[in-house]
């Protein structure tokens, strides 16, 4: 055993210096970081090369694509003009949409994105407050730590800082469904509940509130209306290594997208 | 030359006896191999625990972890709403469970025609098996929504839910304990009381019941021990908020159920929190079952 562990460990220190120059190395959002993970897997399994993965957060993985530290850069949010420069291009791999949803029954059809922030906040109560019934809103979230929580978080301003960590600022009182198929089953249960969950998962027990007058929709993430969305960007230099290209090559091809689509984003090829 | 002899024959008789041996101490370590392999979880589970739930109680501090009102990760890791919910929930299905199960025990052992017995054993029993998913998703359907008509309230995802769930699931294995206890009474106990001129439910109220308490507060012990330790039930009906609960119509979130909920996205000092909640339920079931190692200390019979 200790023989093979030591000759495994020989042939990779042989070949790890060679392998690096093929490495395609990639940093940046977290969020993006999980598909690509997967994505990268399987890009390893059929070309043979190898990708490295880091998550370091969007801003970081802007900057190490800038700086040429990193091949590719992954960001989970728009990029402003002033990060970008002449030598770098963004690609858009997915979108990641999430549906505010309530009750069949709930005569609301439509709220601000401001109004669904401040129900999360516990600011509005009453659905009363925002042209529904006089009964109380029950609010229904997803666990910490989970992504569509996150990016729920972050798009909708729910982010306060206690401590120096940035923690949720949704309201303690707010019940709390673990996974996608909870807050439906409460949601569609429930004629006074607010739910989110990923755009995917929407059917017809329940329906999916439009937000601004925009009504939740892959069309519409894709063209940029429904706001409860992000894009998944990459950003890659204008003359991006070949081991590089090629991977970017393989995530917009159909077995990538297919990979995008079965992690639960929308995929935009 | 005498010697010679004994030492012989010593030896002759010593033969079998040494094949004897052999299998003597090998039952001897099996049986006792057997008997480590609970000791041996118990030390392992309760030193993975403490290694990984020390580093957050460390960073937290003690105090305002069991103290802290809010859990916001990775700020505050605060968990006191948490062991209240999981004192409340579980005293709650102790007060109406209990007193339904030890007068089904009664029933079942003294009262009961043995055709209704015979019925209701075996009901009793499938409820034993029923997986606790099926527990969490019928009282998601029906005490849910009975919850919300009856109390005009909003959402029924209350304690109150997580009680009545929890109260049904210790059920059973609160009956079959105090069943057994009370038959394996001897009979000269129910002869004295009716001999003397005891009715019959004067007999098992002042003498039966008494008399078979050590093992009715076993299934007491064993009932709490299950409802402190319940998770998915409890997290499909209970609403599983963070923040401290107002009333028994509020929603909740208890010890296990915090564990469960953020376990598979957690880390870091997060994930050590985590299993710093375990170690505060451990202490629960430590103290749990210490009380009743005391309570029982003198047996009653």
């Amino acid at each position: 055993m200790k023989k093979v562990i030591g000759l495994l460990t020989a042939v990779g220190l042989l070949t790890a210096p060679l392998a690096n120059a093929e490495t395609v190395t990639v940093s940046g959002s977290t969020s993006v970081a999980h598909v690509m993970e997967v994505l990268a897997e399987n890009y390893q399994n059929k070309a043979q090369k190898s990708v490295e993965v880091q998550s370091t957060g969007s801003s970081a993985g802007i900057r190490a694509a800038k700086e040429g530290t990193s091949m590719l850069g992954m960001s989970s949010r728009n990029i402003k003009d002033n990060e970008l420069n002449s030598e770098i291009k963004e690609v858009v791999i997915a979108r990641d949409g999430i549906a505010a949803a309530v009750n069949k029954a709930n005569p609301v059809k439509d709220l601000t994105q401001q109004q669904i922030s401040k129900i999360y906040r516990g600011e509005i109560t009453n659905w009363s407050e925002v042209s529904g019934e006089a009964r109380p809103i029950v609010v229904v979230t997803r666990e910490n730590g989970s992504g569509t929580r996150g990016a729920f978080e972050e798009i909708m301003d729910l982010q306060r800082t206690v401590n120096g960590h940035k923690v949720t600022a949704i309201t303690p009182t707010a019940q709390v469904g673990n996974g996608n198929g909870m807050i439906k089953t409460i949601v569609a249960n429930n004629p006074y509940a607010i739910g989110y969950i990923s755009l995917g998962s929407v059917d017809d027990s329940l329906q999916a509130l439009s937000v601004n007058g925009v009504a939740a929709s892959d069309e519409n993430i894709a063209a940029g209306d429904y706001h409860i969305a992000r894009p998944f960007i990459l950003l890659v230099n204008n003359k991006p290594h070949p081991s590089a290209q090629s991977f970017v090559d393989f995530i917009m091809s159909n077995d990538g997208q297919s990979i995008i689509a079965e992690q639960g984003y929308i995929r935009v090829q | 030359m005498n010697t010679i002899t004994k030492a012989q024959i010593k030896g002759l008789q010593l033969e079998p006896n040494k094949a004897i041996d052999m299998k003597e101490i090998f039952f001897h370590l099996l049986f006792l191999s057997s008997a480590m392999v609970g000791v041996l979880s118990v030390c392992t589970i309760g030193w993975f625990v403490f290694n990984e739930g020390l580093p957050a109680i460390s960073e937290a501090g003690v105090v305002e972890f069991i103290t802290g009102k809010e859990w916001l990760p990775p700020a505050l890791y605060g968990i006191l709403p948490m062991i209240v919910a999981s004192i409340i929930s579980t005293t709650g299905a102790v007060i109406i469970g209990v007193p339904i199960a030890i007068l089904t025990a009664v029933f079942l052992a003294e009262i009961a025609p043995k055709w209704l017995a015979d019925i209701v054993r075996p009901a009793v029993e499938l409820l034993a098996g029923i997986p606790s998913v099926v527990y969490g998703f019928f009282g998601l359907v029906i005490i849910v929504p009975a919850i919300e008509t009856l109390f005009n309230i909003p959402a029924g995802n209350t304690i109150l839910a997580g009680i009545i769930v929890l109260a049904i699931m210790i059920l059973p294995t609160v009956i079959t304990i105090s069943e057994t206890s009370i038959r394996a009474l001897p009979p000269i106990y129910k002869e004295g009381a009716l001999a003397l001129g005891a009715s019959h439910i004067y007999s098992v109220c002042k003498v039966l019941i008494p008399a078979a308490k050590s093992g009715i507060l076993t299934a007491v012990a064993l009932g709490v021990a299950r409802a402190i330790g319940e998770t998915m039930a409890i997290i499909m009906v209970m609403g599983n908020a963070p923040a401290m609960p107002g009333s028994l119509l509020e929603p909740a979130r208890t010890l296990t159920a915090n564990i469960a909920m953020e376990m598979s996205y957690a880390t870091g000092v997060h994930a050590s929190a985590l299993y710093a909640t375990g170690i505060v339920l451990l202490a629960f079931i430590v103290l749990l079952n210490g009380s009743l190692l005391y309570l029982n200390r003198k047996r009653a019979y």
